[in-house]
Parts: C-alpha cells; sequence; structure tokens
C-alpha cells in the first residue's frame, strides 16, 4: 500500500507528460514524450555512450573529492587544534566560502586550461569549503569534560587525538564531507558544460543542445538525478551507520 | 584585526607570486590592476549595469520559488493527500543540480531571462518548499490546544499561529534558497545569459584574458552575497523570531 501510493505522483506527472507530447502543441524534438527518452535511454546505454560519459563524470567526482576530502579535514583540524592556523585560515574560509564556486570556474580554466586539471581542481576547491568549516567546528565540539578524562588518564597528545578527538569531531566531519560532495557533483555537472571535456554527463546534455536532441538531454539528466540521490542514499547514510551511529554518537 | 592581518598576508602571497614573472601578466594581474579595473568599471556604471540585472533575474526567481515554497509547504503540512503527493516528486526532483536544467530550458525559451530565472526557480525551490512544510509541522502542538481553547478560527489560527511559529524554518529556507539561487545564477548567466549580468562578464572576459576583469567581477558577486545576507536575513529575523522570543541570537 505505502509503495503504491509512492508511485502515484509519478504515474499522474507522467501521464500529463505524454498528454501535452502528443497533444502536439510543442514540436516534438523540442518535447518528446516519454517513450522516446526511454528508448533513446537503452539505445544510449546499450551502445556504451551513457556508461562512458557517466564513468568519466564519477571519476573526476572522486578525484576532486578526494582533494576537498584530505585537505578539507587536515586544514579543518589544524583550525580546530592550533590557534595560530585559526587566525591565519578562519578570514580566508570565511570570505572565501558565500562566493559561488561557480564564478571562480573561468578563471581556473584559464590558469589550469580546459579539461580535466582544470575541472578536478575547480571541484576539490568548491567541496574543500564545507569540509573545512565542519571540521573546525567538529573538533571545537569536542565536550571539554572528554578531553580532561582522557588526560586524566594519561592519554598524550597522540593517543588523545586519535581516541578522542577524532572520533569526537566524526559526526561534523561527515557532514561536512556531505555537503562537500553534493556541492561539488553540482559544480562538476555544471563545469562540464563550460569546459569543454570530451566526455562527462554535463557535457552530454550541453551538447545535445546543438543537435535538438532534448530526449538525449532528459535521458542525461535522468541519470545525473540518480546517481545524485545514489550518492547520498547508499554512501553516506551507510558510512555513519558503520561509524558515528554504531559508536552511539549520533541517533540513526 | 587579526583578520586583516591574515587577509594582508594573503595579499603579499599573492602580489610576490604575480610580480614573480613565474605567469603570464594577463593571467594572473597585481592586486593593483585588479583595483584599477574594479574602479574603473564601477566608475562608468557598467558594474552596477550588471549587478542590477543579476539582482533582478535572482530575486525573480526567488520570488517564485518562494511564492510556490510557502503554498505548497502549507498545503503539504496541512493536508496528508498532497504531502504524499508532492513528497515523491520533491525528493526525487530535488538531486538533480539546478543547472543540468539549463540546456533544457535554454531549448525551450531561448537564451536570456527567462531561462535563467527559471533554473534560479529550480534550485531556490526546494529550500522553501521542504523549510515551510518542515515548519508548519513542527508548532508546538500545545500552542495549537491553546489558541484553539481560546477560540481561534481556520484565519486567525493560521495567521497568528502557524505561520508565525513555522516562521524561524522558512527564515533558514530563505537564506538556503539564496545561496543556491546565488549559485544557480552565476553558473546560469555563463551559459544562457546575452551581454548583461555578473556570471555573463565573467565567462566573457574568459574569452580576451582579461583576468583582471573576472577578478574585479569575482569581488563583486562576493561582496553582494555577502550584503544580502548582513542587510537582509540578518535584520529580518531580528525583526521577527528573534524579538519575538522564538530562537536566541547566538552570540546573546
Amino acid at each position: 500500500m505505502k509503495r503504491f501510493s509512492t508511485i502515484v505522483p509519478f504515474v499522474v506527472v507522467g501521464a500529463l507528460w505524454e498528454l501535452v507530447a502528443h497533444s502536439g502543441a510543442f514540436p516534438r524534438r523540442l518535447f518528446p514524450p516519454l517513450e522516446e527518452v526511454a528508448a533513446t535511454f537503452v539505445r544510449l546505454t546499450a551502445a556504451g555512450i551513457l556508461p562512458q560519459h557517466a564513468a568519466e563524470t564519477l571519476l573526476r567526482l572522486a578525484a576532486g573529492f578526494a582533494v576537498a576530502a584530505t585537505a578539507g579535514v587536515l586544514l579543518g583540524i589544524a583550525m580546530g587544534r592550533y590557534r595560530r592556523a585559526e587566525d591565519l585560515l578562519l578570514p580566508l574560509v570565511s570570505i572565501g566560502a558565500p562566493i559561488p564556486g561557480l564564478a571562480y570556474a573561468p578563471l581556473f580554466l584559464l590558469w589550469f586550461g580546459l579539461g580535466n586539471t582544470g575541472s578536478i581542481i575547480l571541484v576539490g576547491f568548491v567541496a574543500m569549503f564545507p569540509v573545512i568549516q565542519n571540521s573546525w567546528t567538529g573538533v571545537k565540539a569536542v565536550k571539554e569534560i572528554w578531553i580532561r578524562a582522557a588526560q586524566t588518564m594519561g592519554a598524550d597528545e597522540r593517543r588523545l587525538f586519535r581516541h578522542v578527538i577524532l572520533p569526537g569531531a566524526l559526526p561534523y566531519i561527515l557532514a561536512g564531507m556531505r555537503l562537500g560532495l553534493a556541492q561539488g557533483w553540482r559544480i562538476l555537472v555544471a563545469v562540464e558544460m563550460l569546459a569543454a571535456v570530451p566526455w562527462g554527463l554535463g557535457w552530454l546534455i550541453f551538447g545535445a543542445r546543438e543537435f535538438l536532441n532534448t530526449d538525449v538531454m532528459l535521458a542525461g539528466i535522468a541519470v545525473i538525478g540518480a546517481i545524485g540521490l545514489a550518492l547520498e542514499r547508499f554512501v553516506f547514510q551507510r558510512l555513519e551507520r558503520y561509524t558515528v551511529v554504531r559508536w552511539g554518537m549520533m541517533a540513526a | 584585526m587579526k583578520a586583516i592581518l591574515s587577509i594582508l598576508a594573503a595579499a603579499a602571497v599573492y602580489e610576490v607570486v604575480a610580480r614573480g614573472g613565474w605567469f603570464a601578466a594577463a593571467l594572473v594581474p597585481t592586486l593593483p590592476a585588479v583595483a584599477r579595473t574594479l574602479w574603473a568599471m564601477l566608475a562608468d556604471g557598467t558594474m552596477a549595469g550588471h549587478a542590477l540585472s543579476t539582482l533582478y533575474r535572482v530575486f525573480a526567481g526567488l520570488a517564485l520559488a518562494a511564492a510556490l515554497g510557502l503554498v505548497l509547504g502549507f498545503l503539504m503540512a496541512r493536508s496528508r493527500a498532497v504531502e504524499r503527493f508532492f513528497l515523491p516528486l520533491v525528493s526525487v526532483l530535488m538531486p538533480i543540480p539546478s543547472l543540468a536544467w539549463a540546456p533544457v530550458f535554454i531549448l525551450w525559451f531561448g537564451l536570456g531571462d527567462t531561462a535563467t530565472v527559471l533554473v534560479v526557480f529550480y534550485a531556490a525551490s526546494f529550500p522553501m518548499i521542504l523549510n515551510t512544510w518542515t515548519g508548519a509541522r513542527a508548532v508546538n502542538p500545545l500552542w495549537l490546544r491553546a489558541a484553539g481553547a481560546m477560540g481561534a478560527g481556520g484565519a486567525s489560527m493560521f495567521w497568528k499561529v502557524i505561520v508565525p511559529g513555522a516562521l524561524p524554518f522558512i527564515i533558514t529556507g530563505l537564506r538556503l534558497a539564496f545561496q543556491r539561487a546565488w549559485i544557480a545564477v552565476v553558473g546560469a548567466e555563463m551559459l544562457a545569459a546575452s551581454d548583461f549580468g555578473l556570471g555573463w562578464v565573467i565567462f566573457d572576459a574568459k574569452e580576451f584574458l582579461n583576468a583582471d576583469i573576472m577578478l574585479a567581477s569575482l569581488a563583486v558577486i562576493g561582496a553582494i552575497g555577502f550584503f544580502v545576507e548582513r542587510l537582509g536575513f540578518a535584520p529580518l529575523e531580528r525583526y521577527t523570531v528573534l524579538r519575538w522570543g522564538m530562537v536566541r541570537s547566538a552570540k546573546a
């Protein structure tokens, strides 16, 4: 029953779409019926074109996010632990974070060239800000009493960090990574349209515009949405369950 | 004071890199050159023109999103049937980056304002819908019963209890919506705008290697984002939910 009621809205919207598409009010090339989009989707998947676009995009996302996660966690923790680092970096982070990442895109493309390097560095740069901010907050939010208790029980600096500060800050760090990945994903799709890379979902959609292939665009958008949903559902919720929820630091 | 020192340090590092001669001066202009360009563009009014058309697009999209989000959010909170119909649609559409729709909107509505405003609208709608919906459901049931016992009817219950009760969430939603809209507008202008707008200026400057124009526009984009937050949302909160004592200021 529950499953059934989730399907209803999609059926209604799908039926409306079909009605408009078949009524001939708009040119078929611009407003293709769903069966045409589905046929295109199957055709492109079978030909291996869609999977390759998706794979290239995911590779870029993974590379950019790896940069963001490493640099962001290191900088964030340094800012949380050391006064000097906080004084130096916090103003820069607070100025840089609110500027829309895409505004940097042309500059980065100019500096690092069109193609992979520019887009990966941009994704890494944009995704880094939420990771820095959350890691910093997370380290600051570790309860003072835990630190003092651990010190009383003789924990040295290294064990204090490994067993108290890192687990204490992890819920925040994970939340930061989640935000960072979502932001990086949005930017990546857009930057692929601007950076003229030969493969990638963003490019697939933007390139299809030239030939009025609306069906290709809609199939590409569906894949982008599915990947976004999957990243959220299968990567982060699971990661949270195995770490912070299991340690009892956060309710499931 | 410390913030100024850290910004000065970053500026000094940049200046050394720019004057070091490792990179072409056109790609890494010195800060005085950027300042001169910014001043020239401010003085002859071109920057104001670009900023105004960007602001127009952002607020048009945001206003549409707020209208839709408020109506739909309250309806979803009010009626199970509406909630059951729209919630699955919202959760499927939300993970699709708004800029992925840009090529489709460009095909349907042509280059220019309509496509840009629609992309902004798409980006800003989801935080508005979700926060209004959450806010309306989070109204303390005790208040509802108290107001009901004192004889509040449908309309006065809605305007005097539910709306103020949901307002902290709604303002947060507006804030998130603006952040997203601000990103979306810059991206959409790069792809879809013609001749005006801050995103378009940056993208256009890339063609002519005018890194000084890009950096000057970046500064304006950052400054506008900052001032909307400081002069728009912070006072809005101060005069409504803070004054009514519904949330406490973080610093107080």
